[in-house]
Formats: C-alpha cells, sequence, structure tokens
C-alpha cells in the first residue's frame, strides 16, 4: 500500500474521481447479476423479450413475490444432463489448470534463472501471443488438429503413422485441453515468473553450501515461496476455464460437455433467458469460492 | 547466471508450442491453394477476395470503432478507478469496489455477456452499436485499472508535493505533474483495452443487435463452417496490425523510461 497522507484538499471534484468509475460499475456489472437472478425466477414465454415481466412499479409488490418460482432450478436439478455438464465442466478446467501448472511452473523458472539481459525479452515473447486474438489462436488449432490437417501430414511424412491412419484428436477432450493449454499458458506463466523472479538467490546458496541436493532445495525452498503464484496462476486460469465457450464449442466433440456451451445453447439455441439466466446463476454459485481466493491473492498484493 | 541445458530445452519448446501454431497459420494464408494441408505456391489471392468482401468490410469497421470508443472511454474510468484504489485508502464501500475492479478480470464472459444483455433488455435499450460498447468499456476498464495502479504503487508522490507546496491547485497538480507521469501505463492500458474489445466474440455476440456484427462474430460464423485460406488471411491482417502496435508502443515506452531517468539525474545535479 502507498504511504497515506492525509488530504490537504477537500474539494468536491476528489469524490467524483470516486464516483464515476463507481457508478459505472455499480450499473453496468453488479446491477445485472440481480437482474439475472430475478429472471433466473421467472417463466419462459415466447415473446421478445422471452421471459414474463418480473417486476412491473411498486405498486404490485404481492404478485411480483407470487410469480417468482424455482421451476428453472427444479428443471435444471431434473435432468442429468446439466449436472454432468457442470461436474464435466469442473473436471475439465482442473485437469486444465493442472497440465498448465506442469508445463508453466519449468518455464517461469527457466525463465526467472534466465540472465537478466535477456528476461525482458523472454517476457516479451510471453506476452506477445496473448495480444493476438483469442478465437485466431484457438481457430489455428483446428488446422493443425482435424484428421486431415497438418499433425496427421507431418506424422505420415516422418512414417510414424501410416499412410492411410489419421490422427484422432480433432472433437475430442484432448483437443479442447490442447487449445485450453495454449490459450491460458501465459496467464499461468507471468504470476509463477512474479513470484519466482523476485526470490532471494542467496537462500539456495546457504541451502547447497549445508548441503542440501538441488531437488530438495527446490522443494522445501523455492517452491513455498513461489506459492502465491501458484494460488494466483491457477485461480486466474480455473475460474475462466470453468465457463470457456469457444474452445469446447470450436475443439471438443458431441461428448464434451462445458457448461459455458450449455448456456449458450439454452439462449442462442433454444431462446430460453430465464433457464439460461439460472445455468449461470448457479455456474457463479459454483466459482464464488475461487473468485473469494483469487481477491485475497490480489488484495495482498496491492 | 548460465541457463542449464535443462532451462534451455524448456524455453524452446515452450516458445514453439506457444509460436508454430501461428506461424503456421500465416504461412498457409499466402498459399495458392484452396486446401489447406497442400501447399500450391504463394500468392496474395485470398487477401484480394477479403478486400472485396463487403460484410467483412463493414465488420471491420464496427470493430474498429467500437474498439476507440470502449477503449477510451475504459482508459478514462479505468485511470480514475485506479486512482480510487491507490489514493482513496479509506472509504465507505472501498471493499466492494476493489471486488468489482477485480471480478471481471476472472468472470467467465458467458456471464458477464448474459447479465449485461439481461440489464440492457430491462432499461429498454435497443441493442447495437452502443450496448457493445458499453459491454467492452465495463470490462476493459478493470484491466486499465490493473496496470495504471501498478504504476501508481511506485510513484514519487514527492513531485506532488513539491508542486503543491509551491502553490500549485491539486487539479492542475494532477494534469501538469501526475499524467505526464502515469502516461506510459495509460497508453498501454489503452492499447490493452482495444485489443481486448477487438479481440472479444462471446461479451460482443451476446450484447450485440442488428447492423452492429463486429469483426469476431463473424470470423466465427466462418470458422465453424471450417478452415478456409480468407480467414487465415483475415487473422494474419489482425496479427500484423496487433504485433506492430505493440513493438511500438514498447520502443516508446522504453524510450520515455529512458527519458524520465534522464530527467531526474538532471534534476537531481542541478539541485545539489
Amino acid at each position: 500500500m502507498a504511504e497515506i497522507s492525509a488530504p490537504t484538499h477537500r474539494s468536491p471534484a476528489r469524490w467524483l474521481v470516486v464516483a464515476i468509475p463507481y457508478i459505472w460499475l455499480v450499473l453496468f456489472f453488479a446491477a445485472p447479476f440481480f437482474i439475472i437472478l430475478k429472471i433466473s425466477l421467472s417463466d419462459t414465454a415466447i415473446a421478445m423479450p422471452p421471459y414474463t415481466p418480473v417486476f412491473q412499479g411498486f405498486g404490485d409488490i404481492g404478485s411480483f413475490f407470487g410469480g417468482l418460482d424455482l421451476d428453472n432450478y427444479s428443471f435444471l436439478a431434473e435432468d442429468p444432463l446439466y449436472l454432468d455438464a457442470y461436474l464435466s465442466s469442473l473436471r475439465i478446467a482442473f485437469i486444465s489448470t493442472l497440465l498448465l501448472l506442469l508445463i508453466g511452473y519449468p518455464m517461469a523458472l527457466a525463465m526467472a534463472r534466465a540472465p537478466s539481459t535477456i528476461r525482458p525479452t523472454l517476457m516479451m515473447l510471453v506476452i506477445l501471443p496473448f495480444w493476438t486474438s483469442f478465437l485466431i489462436r484457438v481457430y489455428a488449432w483446428i488446422g493443425i488438429l482435424k484428421p486431415e490437417g497438418l499433425l496427421t501430414l507431418l506424422l505420415q511424412t516422418l512414417h510414424i503413422l501410416g499412410p492411410d491412419d489419421q490422427v484422432q484428436i480433432y472433437r475430442t477432450d484432448w483437443a479442447v485441453f490442447i487449445g485450453i493449454v495454449y490459450s491460458y499458458l501465459p496467464f499461468m506463466v507471468l504470476p509463477l515468473y512474479a513470484a519466482l523472479e523476485k526470490m532471494d538467490g542467496t537462500l539456495l546458496e546457504a541451502a547447497s553450501d549445508l548441503g542440501c541436493p538441488p531437488w530438495k532445495a527446490f522443494w522445501r525452498i523455492t517452491f513455498p515461496l513461489s506459492l502465491p503464484g501458484v494460488i494466483a496462476g491457477s485461480m486466474i486460469c480455473f475460474i475462466p476455464i470453468t465457463g470457456e465457450f469457444v474452445i469446447p464449442d470450436l475443439l471438443g466433440g458431441a461428448s464434451t460437455l462445458m457448461i459455458g456451451k450449455t448456456l449458450w445453447t439454452e439462449f442462442f439455441g433454444n431462446r430460453d433467458w430465464p433457464l439460461a439466466s439460472a445455468v449461470a446463476v448457479l455456474l457463479l454459485l459454483a466459482l464464488v469460492v475461487p473468485i473469494v481466493i483469487f481477491q485475497n491473492q490480489q488484495r495482498k498484493v496491492t | 547466471m548460465k541457463p542449464s541445458r535443462f532451462d534451455s530445452t524448456v524455453l524452446t519448446l515452450c516458445f514453439a508450442f506457444l509460436y508454430i501454431p501461428i506461424i503456421i497459420l500465416i504461412v498457409y494464408s499466402f498459399n495458392a491453394s484452396k486446401l489447406v494441408t497442400v501447399w500450391g505456391g504463394f500468392s496474395l489471392e485470398w487477401y484480394k477476395v477479403i478486400w472485396s468482401n463487403q460484410g467483412l468490410m463493414d465488420a471491420a469497421w464496427v470493430t474498429a470503432r467500437v474498439g476507440m470508443l470502449s477503449a477510451t472511454l475504459g482508459t478514462i474510468l479505468g485511470t480514475l478507478a485506479a486512482l480510487t484504489l491507490v489514493r482513496f485508502p479509506r472509504f465507505p464501500g472501498r471493499v466492494p469496489f476493489t471486488g468489482m475492479i477485480y471480478a471481471p478480470l476472472v468472470m467467465p464472459e458467458v456471464i458477464t455477456g448474459l447479465s449485461m444483455l439481461l440489464l440492457f433488455v430491462a432499461m429498454n435499450i435497443d441493442r447495437g452499436f452502443w450496448t457493445v460498447t458499453i459491454a467492452h468499456t465495463t470490462f476493459t476498464m478493470c484491466y486499465v485499472a490493473i496496470i495504471v495502479q501498478s504504476r501508481l504503487l511506485t510513484f514519487d508522490r514527492s513531485l506532488e508535493e513539491a508542486a503543491m507546496d509551491l502553490g500549485c491547485p491539486p487539479v492542475k497538480t494532477f494534469f501538469r505533474i501526475t499524467l505526464p507521469l502515469i502516461a506510459p501505463a495509460i497508453i498501454s492500458g489503452w492499447m490493452l483495452a482495444f485489443t481486448l474489445s477487438l479481440d472479444d466474440l462471446v461479451i460482443a455476440s451476446f450484447t450485440t443487435g442488428p447492423g452492429a456484427t463486429t469483426l469476431p462474430i463473424k470470423i466465427y460464423s466462418q470458422v465453424r463452417l471450417g478452415v478456409t485460406p480468407e480467414i487465415n488471411a483475415i487473422c494474419t491482417i489482425l496479427i500484423g496490425f496487433v504485433t506492430i502496435g505493440v513493438i511500438c508502443a514498447s520502443i516508446s515506452s522504453k524510450r520515455t523510461e529512458l527519458r524520465r531517468i534522464r530527467d531526474e539525474h538532471d534534476a537531481i545535479r542541478a539541485a545539489t
């Protein structure tokens, strides 16, 4: 936290600094969540907007509460498709986060141990793909992974695959994992690198002077000290992956169930807005704990 | 310290993983053959094809306008939010405010998109250009806030105090001292906001309306039909555009950083 100097000039302009972004966020970020909650409790109607009005003035509060019901939620509970989609999203997000840690950690460590002259370049190289479109990066993998794609071609040229064999990855969960790891790797590497880079190298020297083998020094010193980075990176990846839509839609198969895709189908395909809202509310509830962990972590940093 | 062989291998493999798919995409956009896996020689044909595609050009124009406007609004709001986070350590409602800054960074896009749309419908606003712009402003301002905040945290307050001791009013101090010093962070915040807006498919799909089809929505509807050289060409143009922007920004920020350090040295020398 920066040092706190007593405000010497108490002008109303100062409070505008707080008020403008505050009001914007309340209006366009917080308020929509209450609307989503309300609509998830209303009934589907074939109209535009396709739901029965939940709130019409303060005159009829009684009928307002009377019109709310948990029909959408009980529908979600009865259809195993939705529960499967939830569990499958959490499973895919969990496995992806583990894979990201397994790949991202050695990478961040190698970056932090690199000579300080080339570190800014390495940073730049990690950040650059993040600036190119998410959609484009996922799309690039379709051309590589599809059965008649470039990976098949490469493996056939190398005679690893026979001329009639094809790589069967596209439209499976494996393609989804590859797409997720590829897209989210910078998000995992950067917090890990930030934690590893500011580590005190003399600690490792002291350990090795006292006869500690390098792998043990890693487990006892490096890894515990990098834990804040591990937690931040994992949360930054896990939370959005759970609700991911683009990757499972473009790379996943019919059997890849993810809740973001279900929500999208309910909304754009079936035009069932109240049900889509109920799915969103439940997804949000599933993510409350990771989001709180993430925010506490961030607050400690600042 | 010399990098170990293990470290060099890890870095090579990871960067290959990150860059090869993009390079393949770019190379195949110059492929004369319509088949994506057969190399038919160098050609600029697909660039001509997309140039004459009116729908695509319209979408690109909408995307550019949404990006510019939402990045500018997002940068103003984000900078104010960063000032709030750093300079107002205590005020009622600070905890929910920090929550609202950090939550959009990780919130699944389908939730943000759907909730925004329902707000616009509840407020009876016609969906289109303006609703996409407002939605993009809201999520990009949080990224700007984080970037500007990290610059403000390392900011030397004595410069402001000196100005105010010399009788400069606070608003003038802000515009003459604070703003120029945090300008590099604000510019990179604007650029990030612009690319995020350029990139967004999910939130734009929810909040858009007739006549406001953005480029990602257009690309997505074609990608679903399969890989084509035209999409490779559009993607290459976008990648080129963004890469040039990022490189220019990093060069200019390095320059201003060097100038700042030199100015500080000069000031210290002049003072002693």
